[in-house]
């Protein structure tokens, strides 16, 4: 299966009928014609590769270098911008590994660490859906198996084109049980996510994928190949055509015509061996015997070979005719360039290798020694990486050339020119229901929109159970895992984001995506710590769309350095556009939270009787950029909701304050569809009522629609168990955050009241809330969704009776 | 008691049929497919998955698996074998219990929280009230039981229909067949997981506990 022997065979008679251009081949005929534009190099880009090496480069180097300066995997266009986010960065003590590892890496207690991240899979899931998407689940989870954790729920947020559109059948229902298809099988719970309709997203859905992972403070893996002599192994499944060219071909350009036909671009995925593969590297993480790690994703070999000998210093030289194949004949270029799946490098040391090789043995997995590091050069240099295939030299070239010193781009950047004409043309100039009769009907179509409507029929095709440390996931605000089964220690992880903010103002709509997923972390009574973002664009050649980019990224830096959590790690899709028209700029945001006890969570819906409903924040005329807006008249345009990081966190005091002495009993965060989704949620989620007295200066004429559908940021909607409002409303008076009684919990009535406005019953909630995405993509079963009469009452009790025990103490020192 | 819970490469709820067995009070003892011989436990697990990448078709390679042999000769000898999910598949491909699971009529995958009514009172059920209502998560591709007409008649006949579904059908089962017993009640599979709805934090209900307390039930009364 595999070999030390470091002496390369000999050259058979039958290898040279099909001899590789090699370093020789190069010097010898330096003006050979070579298509490096089709391969997606500039000519000053081309030259500059000449002059690095002295020569022209072999039909292998050039291979190397058009995928690793490709802009997917250089971010040629977006570093000179990303560096804001460690620029910016609020000093954290957490923070075990940042930004340019696999993942970033925060600690969470004495012993324990969690790492996570976001990355895209768009233009693969455009083409292949299914294949796509899956595989998009198996890049994230191997990036956070690489920095020495197991993994332990992922998360998606998807964005489709108009609901009703013929291709997003296609696409939708492929992406969503690739999804589900991979991650199932991997047994990682999927505990939220979003999705997303818009017709922007029609010739480009965006497939992001986050993956969790959990691991020993000191069990953390660097990619580094240190140690001259050490091994390079080859770990997982074979290397076959797939995939070859997807992080230049399909990644890095702009879509056309011709994208469909790209399919051979699109990497196959296998999440068995995956899973295997996850077993065992966990296994030799335990058993200390790998020295350096990388996966092996974008870019494939060439990546995993050029960065960890970079990030080392180091050299290597490797046998390519070594690499196991699915199919003989490749090519040197294409052994370095294949995307296949369940792929990892490892580095170990010669006396280990015997023990790393059983280790695979036992988990089934094929592991082949591929070639050795090698020193650096004697004047201090860093050391070449030599590939040879079959004893003929393909490539010879420095490592870091490849991995970090790529092209850097400040592209030029100019404000659309349509923008101060879509900023005046406001939504809350739109005419607006004014009656009862027209707030109840327009209600009931809000809740049935494809964005605002239940999502059950794709989270049902994820599993939500699998390890069984599952507290929260979808469709609560964020999903929260326990991760310490002895001492409760869990996260809470969000993840949102806001294409038509963001068009219509990309710094502020970076800062209100952040906003979202922090308020959503914050609502389950987590202590937000770290950020991560997967930043969806168009082409980086528009000037318009690198403004788009530049504002995005200046406003998530300046907002994660309000709310003082650092940004750990992200990804950056650009090229997301089908000819000249580029989606909405969409940053979306991850944001990871703390809880120091899941037994204290708190979740989103109501359960208990006669709770006390209050809205936190403050309700402003702001529609530009609504759910409402766009629903009801197809009209984007203005400026979105205002953001204010300070009371944000603000918020944030109250809320965890407020959760430790058991003030609160359901929260949930106040955005997309404003306080009216809130409520309808809210009362869905375990199926009881509630009756609701908007707040006196929204009572009257067109002001209770402004109150239910504004889309004000910074609010949250509690409910406080009855005889503790006061000591709740006290406390946050003394904060200073605007706090409105607005109702009770009536878990007998089943129904929703908005008194002096309308009645609406549970079941018809319901049935406008949930059929529009089985109507649209066909009934997800035989029957619908049971909610059996009796087992839904035992959850509620079993809610319900926690924080009752809890009461005590504080509603003894609140009420006396 | 100890209970055994096998892993197979590609089984995913290993882990959580552990904890199970340890809340309901027993060891759990890990067993790895590759060994032919069980060690001395009072019962053993197949846990949910996909083994073996359910390649070719659900459960039909791990029936191969060394340790079925074994785990074959104990259900037979009166050992209770308990089979979730991907443990009743493989069940069924062993021919420990008749019939089959085949594709979910919606050809979807599909979790939720499902009702269940306990049909019966074995190995497994029997700390359940008869007729009991339960709420279990499912969570399967390929979980709609057939059978023959007389294998169903003779199931319903002779008390070995175990679990039903209840408010609605989640994958087109003949007779709403979640789970079933063999003649002698001591190997049970069921297509819902108990070992996910065993504590209040992270279940629907603690209503899966029934089946691993049924059995140290079992055991302990059982003669030896």
């Amino acid at each position: 299966m595999s070999t030390t022997d470091q002496v390369a065979p000999p050259v058979t008679g039958d290898a040279w009928k099909h001899a590789p251009d090699t370093v020789e081949a190069a010097r010898a005929n330096p003006d050979e014609l070579q298509p490096h534009l089709e391969l997606g190099l500039r000519d000053d880009e081309y030259e500059r590769i000449k002059q690095i090496l002295g020569r022209r480069p072999t039909q292998s180097e050039l291979a190397m270098y058009s995928i690793m300066w490709s802009e997917h995997c250089s971010y040629k266009s977006s570093k000179v911008h990303l560096r804001q986010f460690s620029e910016k960065a609020p000093p954290s003590e957490r923070m075990l590994a940042g930004i340019g590892e696999n993942a970033g890496v925060v600690r969470i207690s004495d012993t324990l660490a969690v790492t996570f991240k976001v990355e895209s899979h768009n233009h693969p899931s455009y083409v292949e859906p299914y294949q796509g998407a899956a595989t998009g689940v198996g890049g994230i989870v191997r990036d956070i198996l690489a920095m020495g954790a197991r993994p332990v729920a992922v998360m998606d947020p998807l964005r489709f084109g108009a609901a009703d559109h013929p291709d997003t059948a296609r696409v939708l229902p492929g992406v969503v049980a690739g999804v589900g298809g991979y991650g199932n099988c991997l047994g990682l719970p999927n505990i939220g996510g979003e999705v997303v309709f818009d017709p922007c997203y029609q010739g480009n859905p965006l497939v992001n994928a986050l993956c969790l992972g959990v691991l020993p403070a000191d069990r953390l893996q660097n990619k580094a190949a240190a140690g001259p002599g050490n091994v390079v192994v080859l770990l997982g499944a074979k290397t076959g055509r797939d995939g070859i060219g997807g992080v230049s071909v399909l990644a890095s350009a702009t879509f056309d015509d011709e994208s469909q036909q790209r399919r051979p671009s699109v990497q196959v995925g296998d999440p068995f061996t995956e899973k295997l593969l996850i077993e065992a590297c966990l296994e030799l993480y335990d058993a200390n015997l790998v020295v350096g790690i990388q996966d092996l994703g974008g870019a494939g070999l060439t990546c995993a070979l050029t960065e960890t000998a970079a990030a080392a210093g180091t050299g290597m030289r490797v046998w390519l005719e070594r690499v196991p194949l699915r199919e003989p004949s490749m090519e040197p270029h294409e052994i370095l360039a294949s995307e296949s799946q369940e792929r990892m490098l490892l580095i170990v040391t010669p006396e280990r290798l015997d023990a790393v090789l059983q280790v695979a043995a036992k988990w089934g997995v094929l592991a082949t020694a591929i070639g050795e590091v090698t020193p650096a050069q004697p004047d201090g240099q860093p050391g070449r990486l030599l590939i040879t295939w079959n004893g003929y030299p393909v490539a010879d070239v420095p490592p870091g050339s490849l991995a970090d010193d790529g092209p850097v781009y400040a592209r030029p950047m100019r404000e659309p020119a349509d923008l101060i004409l879509l900023q005046a043309d406001r939504a809350e100039t739109l005419p607006r229901p004014a009656t009862p009769e027209a707030l109840r009907e327009t209600l009931l179509r809000m809740i049935g929109s494809p964005n605002l409507c239940d999502k059950t029929w794709v989270t049902e095709q994820y599993d939500r159970y699998v390890l069984g440390n599952t507290v929260l996931a979808q469709p609560e605000d964020a999903g929260v895992i326990r991760i310490d089964e002895r001492t409760n220690l869990g996260v809470a992880l969000s993840v949102d984001g806001n294409g038509r903010y963001a068009r219509l103002d990309p710094y502020t709509g970076a800062k209100l995506a952040l906003a979202e997923s922090y308020r959503n972390v914050i609502v389950t009574g987590a202590a937000p710590v770290a950020v991560t973002n997967c930043l969806n664009f168009g082409s980086p050649e528009d000037p318009g769309v690198m403004w788009q980019f530049a504002e995005a990224v200046r406003g998530l830096a300046d907002g994660c350095a309000e709310l003082g959590i650092p940004v750990t790690g992200g990804n950056v899709s650009f090229y997301n556009q089908t000819g000249a028209a580029a989606i909405h700029p969409t940053p979306v945001v991850g944001v990871l939270g703390v809880l120091e006890d899941v037994t204290q969570r708190v979740p989103m819906g109501f359960h208990r009787d006669g709770d006390v409903i209050i809205v936190l924040g403050e309700t402003r005329a702001e529609l530009s950029g609504s759910e409402w807006a766009w629903v009801t008249h197809g009209h984007l345009g203005g400026v979105p909701p205002q953001v204010d990081l300070a009371r944000e966190k603000l918020l944030a005091g109250v809320l965890a304050d407020a959760i430790k002495v058991g003030f609160i009993s359901s929260a949930h965060d106040v955005s997309e569809g404003g306080i009216a989704q809130v409520l309808v949620e809210s009362c869905l989620r375990r199926g009881v009522g509630a009756r609701v007295a908007l707040p006196p200066r929204f009572a009257v004429g067109a002001m209770p629609f402004l109150y239910l559908f504004s889309e004000s940021a910074g609010r949250a909607v509690v409910a406080v168990p009855r005889g503790q409002e006061k000591a709740f409303t006290a406390l946050c008076d003394e904060r200073g955050l605007p706090w409105s009684a607005i109702g009770v919990v009536d878990a007998t009535g089943g129904e929703l009241e908005i008194r002096g406005q309308f009645t609406i019953g549970l079941d018809e909630l319901r049935g406008a809330y949930s059929r529009t995405l089985p109507d649209l993509f066909g009934a997800a079963a035989a029957t619908p969704t049971p909610v059996p009469v009796g087992a839904e009452s035992e959850p509620v009790t079993e809610l319900a009776a926690e924080p009752a025990a809890q009461e005590t103490a504080p509603r003894d020192d609140g009420d006396g | 008691m100890r209970i055994g819970v096998v892993t197979f490469p590609g089984s995913l709820d290993d882990t959580d049929a552990s904890r199970a067995v340890r809340i309901a009070g027993a060891e759990a003892v890990r067993l790895w497919h590759a060994d032919k011989r069980l060690p001395m436990i009072d019962a053993v697990v197949l846990p949910g998955g996909f083994s073996y990448g359910d390649y070719l078709r659900c459960g039909a390679i791990a029936r191969f698996a060394p340790i079925m042999d074994a785990v074959v000769d104990a259900a037979r000898g009166g050992m209770p074998v308990l089979g979730i999910c991907n443990g009743f598949q493989v069940l069924c491909e062993a021919h420990l219990l008749p019939g089959a699971l085949t594709r979910n009529q919606h050809l979807r995958f599909r979790n939720h929280d499902q009702a269940l009514r306990v049909e019966n009172a074995a190995a497994w059920t029997n700390a359940y009230e008869p007729g009991q209502q339960v709420v279990i998560p499912v969570k399967h591709g390929e979980g709609c039981y057939v059978a023959d007409e007389r294998t169903l008649d003779e199931l319903e006949a002779t008390g070995r229909v175990a679990f039903r579904y209840l408010g609605g059908n989640p994958n087109g089962s003949r007779r709403d067949i979640a789970g079933i017993t063999n003649e002698a009640g001591n190997v049970l599979g069921l297509m819902p997981h108990p070992e996910h709805a065993v504590e209040a934090l992270t279940g629907p209900s603690t209503d899966g506990l029934g089946v691993f307390t049924s059995v140290l039930k079992h055991l302990a009364g059982a003669p030896s």
